[in-house]
This record gives structure tokens, C-alpha cells and sequence, in this order.
């Protein structure tokens, strides 16, 4: 047996035995759109996986991981996809702030923040888009300045996840007196439980809250709580969003195929499978899931290769233009009785909230326009677009 | 699925050649120096031993200059149709490139292997075959010498080699509309055969599934190709004062261009390292590649034509050529709508009764 397969085959054991109990319950709850659902016993099951190791399996053993591979970690995301385990609370923290840390932190940065990330004891949020910074983060204009006892943070954050249950939240803010776009900012890591920081939920369309507006007002942080050198915080920040495009995307196909394996099982409850051209686009949608599989192939091999290819640069823009035509699929498969929301207040089914909540994909994490932008310019080399 | 140093110089050669040699003078080069008609077969029937990877690094490069030579009438389906057979007698001299084959298989414009009518009677001195085959690859008068036929038995579908020359053998070459891939219809009246393999069924499918997913490598060569020389083309081309590859509304339709081609060769690859590793979802993956490569093709060399402009609609430019190349090779082998319904088929369920088959 390969050291992968050894790997997958010692989660899988220990998932089948962990996801039972109390925990039993919890299989497919949370997720996008339904990040409310269970959310304390989901951080239970999160601390009961980091007691057996099983959390930031992808870091180096020295910050408290497993060191796992690229492959080890596809291994663990289409095993815990396909155990139907809860979705993860503390995503946030393990893949975007740890490998941040790993890469810009200080030796004192990483002792005090990883082993809290690892044991799930503190929660992190992102604090980078703002009203008028969004897809154009150099646009922030959320302020830090230094005194003598540190920094002192005044600005709007928006668009943060899980920011209402976090104890942390690691933002990009304006250090630099006169400077503009990407210079002069710094990436801080700021305390959520403070009297300067508000924290008001958005309403989403599907009717729950998942997203935050956060403000901050004259909140403070310690002196040492700055990533990388004040003032160059752009580079760390740009980090962060590698890494939210690595590897934790590779195993995503797995939930996909169980969706549309769901969508397909359905169809053919109602009869809309006998429709040709309801036919015709589940096999299209299988075709495309496909596709994202040997995406994500092409992808691995070249990591282990040691050069990502462009196959990179389209993962984003390919999977979730396909999950939002799922969702629009799964209403035709619906039909009439997708119109209804059923119970008070707002009770959606599983195929509304990926119907709506689909609509996200192709905005968050760079918008497809925003893809296609880098897509132009840094893959085919296309000239610039004019920018203020 | 990456390619390792010895694809790449594969791949270097053969461009090579392609850029030295045009249109079909090509042919004689690439069997001779590289030896691409045997590349598939196995050294002991005097190939190269090698396998659907290599096969896909030369389709692609076939693709990018729409070269029209007979590798995948002659080294793809009737090669490949011989050794799934295990018919092995013909194989030297077709790796060698000495002789050309065709593999007469569609019938009424349709690859299904149900779709075959022409028969195949046993009489005192062999077999016989009657009927009419459509779009026959390289199968005019001057083009390939062993002529392998799919036709029905009483006791199933088979396949039978008609010997060069044969009596009651009529073939009429097509102008086709891609110029560049020859086509013929062949008639059959009591031609003389020899049976090759009694399991059609499996040698047909098995054929289809390989052609699929080296027209796949093909498409997405030409692809590529299309979206670098209309790249080239926006960065020069100016208008309003800028190159008008600095307009958003160009840029994004060529990022979205570039998304089809790299998600098609996913795609593609898919299908070539199954082939290559003997995987039972071969045929679910050679159906992904064909239509999803048929798709982008086809989008991509339309793409073409709408950024060049004027220019892309005259005979003098090549977008007309690849425009043309992506319409053929996406009805080749079965529409992209007729390998959904493939795919349907077998991950939606059995379609209801009364509806029929599209692929």
C-alpha cells in the first residue's frame, strides 16, 4: 500500500468510528449557505478531531501537523467529503492564517496563534474586503496606527465569514501616511472580543447569516500582532489568497458528485430525467464534474512537479460557473414545487439554498470577472486595462 | 497526467517535421523518421511499442496545423480496429507507413456499432459482404489499400479485412467541406472478405473509444492553436488608438476561450491516460473528451473568426480552415449531444420508451 492509500484508509477507519454517537447527527450539516446549522457541536466534532490529530494535517510536524502531502491532503478532503462529515468551522484559520503564519510569522507569532488554530480553541476571520475594497483590495481604506502601546484600528470590514463566532480576525489595514494602493499596508492580527470592534450580521438571500459587517473603532492590538514587515502587508495578504486557492479545492469534487448524484436520484423520482434535454444537461453537468476532476489532477501533478500550469488559473472560474448551473438545474429538475418555501419563517430545501447560494461562488474569492481578468493578462499576456 | 521529457521530444519532432513538410507531403517524413503510423503497435508487429500518450502528443500536434495525413484513419482505426482483433498479418507493414488502411464502419451517418446493416454471408468460397459505408476516412480510389469492414453475421457483428482490388468494391470520394480530411462512401456487392474477428461488438467499441479520445487530442491541438494566433492577432490589430486586446469585452472572451481549451485538455488527457492504463471507464471518459473537446473547439475557432474580424471570413486567412476542421470533427465519430446521451445512459438510467438514440 502506497503512504497515500495507508493515509486515506487510517481516516476513513477513524471517521467511520468518530462520526457516531453524538456525533452521529451531524453528517451534511453546515456548509455554504447553512453555516448556522449545529454550529457548537460542529466545533465539538472539530476539537474531538484535533484531540486524534486529525486537524492542519497539511502543516509541518514542527507546528503541529502531520506533514501530509499534497496527495495525503486530497486523500483526507474526499474522505471526510465522502464520510458526509460537517462542515469545517475552523477552515479559516487552518488553511489561510496557519501557512501564512508558517511562511511570514515570527518564531513568537507562530508559538502563541498555531497551537490554538490546531486545537480549535480560537477561531479566525479574514478581514480584507471592505465596502469600496472588494475585488480591489489596494483600495482599503481601514486605518492602523502605532502608539506606544501598540495599534489602534479604525475602519469597515465586510463580507466576513463566521467573523460572529471568531475570538481573531487577521485584516489588511492603511499604516502608511500619504501612501496609495498596495503600499503602506499592514496585516494585523486584532482581538474580536473588545469594546471597539461591532460585529452586525448581513442577511443573505437565502435568508441566513453567514456574513458579517465589522467595525472597528479606535480597537486595539499588541505591538507585536504585525505580519511581515509594517507597510508591506500586500505581499502577505496576496499569500493568503494563494493559499486559499491550493489544495483544500482539490477535494471539493467529491461534495459536487454527491450533490449530483442527489440531483439525478431525484430526477428520476419526478420523471424529469425522461425530459431529453433535462437528460441532456445532467450529462453535461457530469461531463463538467469530470472535467473538474482531471482539473484538479492536472493541478496535483503539477505541484508535485514543482510548476503549476494554467490549468491553476481556471479551477476557480471552471467549478463555480458549474455549481451555479447546477443550481439552476436542480430548479428544473424541481419544477413547479421549487417556487415554494414550505414552514415559517423562510424554510428553503437543499436544492433552493444551492440554487441561491450558488450564485456566491462566481463572486467570492475573485469574481469570474476578476478571473478572467488575471487570466488575460498574467496567463495570455494581453495588455493591461487602464487602472486609476 | 504530465507529460515526462520523452513526450516533449515527441512532440518537438513532429512539429518539426509539420513546419518543414506541408499538407499531405508530411506523411512520408513522419512514418519514415518518426515513425508515428507504428508508434501504437507493438515492437514485435514492428512498431515502437508505445501507447495512447504518445498517440494524443501526435494528434495534438496534427491538430495545430490541420496536417492531412491518414494517422487517424490509418494508424488510429484500422491499426488499432487489426490489433483489437488480434489480427496481426497486416500490422508491419501499416507501422511502417508502406501501406495505408481504412476502417469502413459508420453507416447511415451513424458510428453506433447497432447502426451497422451491411451483411456478411458465408458462402463456398468465404465470406461475402453487401452494403454501403459512409464517411470512410482516406477511403478513395488512390487512398488506403487495406480496407477493414464492420458488417453482420448471422451471428453477430464482425469484422473482415477486403483484400486490395476486390471485385464488387466501389468507392467514391466526397468533396467535404473540411478539405483537409478526405472522406468516401464504399459500396459493397458480394465483395470478396476475410473475417478478422467474430466479436465486432467489442472490437467496434473499443475503436470507437480510442478514436474519440485521439480526435479529442486533436481538437484540442487545433484548439490552442486558434486562441495563440488570435492572441497574436489582438495584441497587433489596433483600433481607437490601442490594441484591441487591451478591451475588456476581447480580454474576457479570450480568457474564456483559454478556459475552454485547458478545461477541454483535462479532459482529453483524462481519456488518453485511462486508454494508456487499461481503465474500465474508458468509454465514460473518451465520451467526456469528444464532446467537451467538440465544444470547445467549435467555440473557440468561432471565437476566432469574430476577433479577426473581416479578415476571418475570407478564404485568404486560416480561421475558415479550423472553423471548418472543428465542424467536421465534431460530427466525426458521433455528435457532442449523442455522447451525452451515451453518458445519460449509463448515469441517469435508461431512457423512456419511445424516445431513440441519438448517438
Amino acid at each position: 500500500m502506497s503512504s497515500t492509500e495507508k493515509f486515506r484508509s487510517e481516516f476513513r477507519t477513524w471517521l467511520r468510528s468518530g462520526l457516531t454517537g453524538e456525533f452521529a447527527a451531524l453528517k451534511g450539516r453546515g456548509g455554504p449557505g447553512r453555516e448556522h446549522e449545529a454550529f457548537a457541536e460542529r466545533l465539538a466534532w472539530e476539537r474531538h478531531m484535533a484531540a486524534a490529530g486529525w486537524t492542519c494535517v497539511g502543516w509541518p510536524q514542527e507546528y503541529g501537523g502531520r506533514g501530509a502531502t499534497l496527495e495525503e491532503q486530497v486523500a483526507f478532503h474526499e474522505e471526510y467529503a465522502l464520510a458526509d462529515a460537517p462542515a469545517r468551522v475552523g477552515h479559516i484559520g487552518e488553511q489561510l492564517l496557519g501557512p501564512t503564519l508558517i511562511a511570514f510569522g515570527t518564531d513568537a507569532q507562530r508559538a502563541r496563534f498555531l497551537p490554538g488554530i490546531r486545537s480549535v480553541d480560537e477561531l479566525w476571520c479574514q478581514g480584507y474586503s471592505e465596502p469600496d475594497a472588494g475585488s480591489d483590495l489596494a483600495n482599503v481604506r481601514t486605518r492602523a496606527e502605532r502608539d506606544a502601546d501598540g495599534w489602534s484600528v479604525t475602519g469597515q470590514k465586510i463580507w466576513t465569514s463566521l467573523a460572529h463566532e471568531s475570538q481573531w480576525c487577521f485584516l489588511v489595514a492603511r499604516t502608511g501616511r500619504g501612501t496609495r494602493r498596495h503600499e503602506g499596508l499592514s496585516y494585523l492580527l486584532v482581538p474580536m472580543d473588545q469594546p471597539g470592534v461591532e460585529v452586525r450580521p448581513i442577511a443573505q438571500l437565502t435568508g441566513t447569516s453567514e456574513f458579517n459587517e465589522v467595525f472597528f473603532d479606535g480597537a486595539r492590538t499588541g505591538a507585536e500582532n504585525v505580519v511581515g514587515v509594517p507597510g508591506d502587508g500586500w505581499k502577505v495578504a496576496m499569500a493568503t489568497l494563494g493559499f486559499e486557492r491550493g489544495v483544500s479545492t482539490l477535494g471539493q469534487q467529491v461534495g459536487f458528485r454527491r450533490e449530483l448524484e442527489a440531483l439525478i436520484a431525484l430526477a428520476r423520482r419526478n420523471g424529469a430525467a425522461d425530459d431529453p434535454l433535462v437528460r441532456d444537461r445532467l450529462a453535461r453537468a457530469w461531463t463538467g464534474l469530470e472535467i473538474i476532476r482531471f482539473n484538479a489532477l492536472r493541478m496535483l501533478d503539477g505541484a508535485a512537479a514543482g510548476a503549476p500550469g494554467p490549468e491553476a488559473s481556471i479551477s476557480k472560474i471552471y467549478w463555480a460557473t458549474w455549481h451555479r448551473e447546477l443550481g439552476e438545474l436542480a430548479m428544473d429538475v424541481c419544477g413547479a414545487g421549487g417556487m415554494l418555501a414550505d414552514g415559517a419563517p423562510y424554510d428553503l430545501d437543499d436544492w433552493q439554498r444551492l440554487f441561491l447560494f450558488s450564485r456566491a461562488d462566481t463572486i467570492y474569492a475573485g469574481s469570474n470577472e476578476i478571473q478572467r481578468n488575471i487570466i488575460a493578462e498574467r496567463v495570455l499576456g494581453l495588455p493591461k486595462e487602464a487602472r486609476a | 497526467m504530465r507529460f515526462g521529457e520523452e513526450h516533449q521530444e515527441l512532440r518537438t519532432a513532429v512539429r518539426s517535421l509539420l513546419a518543414k513538410y506541408e499538407g499531405a507531403a508530411a506523411w512520408g517524413p513522419l512514418t519514415r523518421q518518426i515513425g508515428v503510423a507504428g508508434l501504437a503497435v507493438p515492437e514485435e508487429y514492428g512498431g515502437a511499442g508505445c501507447g495512447p500518450v504518445e498517440v494524443h502528443v501526435v494528434m495534438e500536434e496534427l491538430g495545430r496545423t490541420l496536417a492531412p495525413v491518414p494517422y487517424l484513419g490509418s494508424a488510429v482505426l484500422a491499426t488499432q480496429a487489426l490489433l483489437a482483433a488480434g489480427d496481426t498479418g497486416l500490422l508491419p507493414a501499416l507501422a511502417e507507413g508502406r501501406t495505408t488502411g481504412a476502417l469502413a464502419w459508420a453507416e447511415n451517418g451513424s458510428w453506433r456499432p447497432e447502426a451497422v446493416r451491411a451483411r456478411a454471408v458465408r458462402g463456398a468460397d468465404g465470406w461475402r459482404i453487401t452494403g454501403v459505408k459512409d464517411h470512410v476516412l482516406d477511403g478513395a480510389g488512390d487512398g488506403a489499400d487495406v480496407l477493414l469492414v464492420a458488417a453482420r453475421t448471422e451471428a453477430g457483428l464482425a469484422l473482415f479485412h477486403v483484400p486490395s482490388g476486390a471485385d464488387g468494391v466501389s468507392r467514391e470520394a466526397h468533396t467535404t467541406m473540411d478539405l483537409t480530411r478526405p472522406q468516401a462512401t464504399v459500396r459493397f456487392d458480394g465483395a470478396e472478405a476475410r473475417a478478422v474477428a467474430v466479436d465486432g461488438d467489442r472490437v467496434l467499441a473499443h475503436v470507437r473509444d480510442l478514436a474519440c479520445t485521439a480526435l479529442a487530442a486533436e481538437q484540442v491541438g487545433a484548439a490552442e492553436r486558434c486562441l495563440e494566433l488570435t492572441i497574436a492577432h489582438v495584441q497587433d490589430r489596433v483600433q481607437f488608438g490601442r490594441p484591441i486586446g487591451s478591451f475588456q469585452a476581447v480580454k474576457h472572451r479570450l480568457a474564456d476561450a483559454f478556459v475552454r481549451v485547458e478545461s477541454a485538455r483535462s479532459a482529453a488527457l483524462g481519456a488518453s491516460w485511462a486508454a494508456a492504463s487499461g481503465s474500465p471507464d474508458l468509454s465514460r471518459y473518451a465520451a467526456v473528451a469528444k464532446s467537451a473537446c467538440s465544444e470547445a473547439f467549435s467555440a473557440v475557432a468561432g471565437d476566432m473568426i469574430q476577433l479577426h474580424g473581416g479578415i476571418g471570413i475570407t478564404w485568404e486567412h486560416d480561421a475558415h480552415r479550423y472553423f471548418k476542421r472543428a465542424h467536421g470533427s465534431s460530427q466525426l465519430f458521433g455528435s457532442p449531444a449523442g455522447h451525452r446521451d451515451r453518458i445519460a445512459e449509463a448515469v441517469v438510467g435508461p431512457r423512456a420508451a419511445g424516445a431513440t438514440s441519438l448517438a
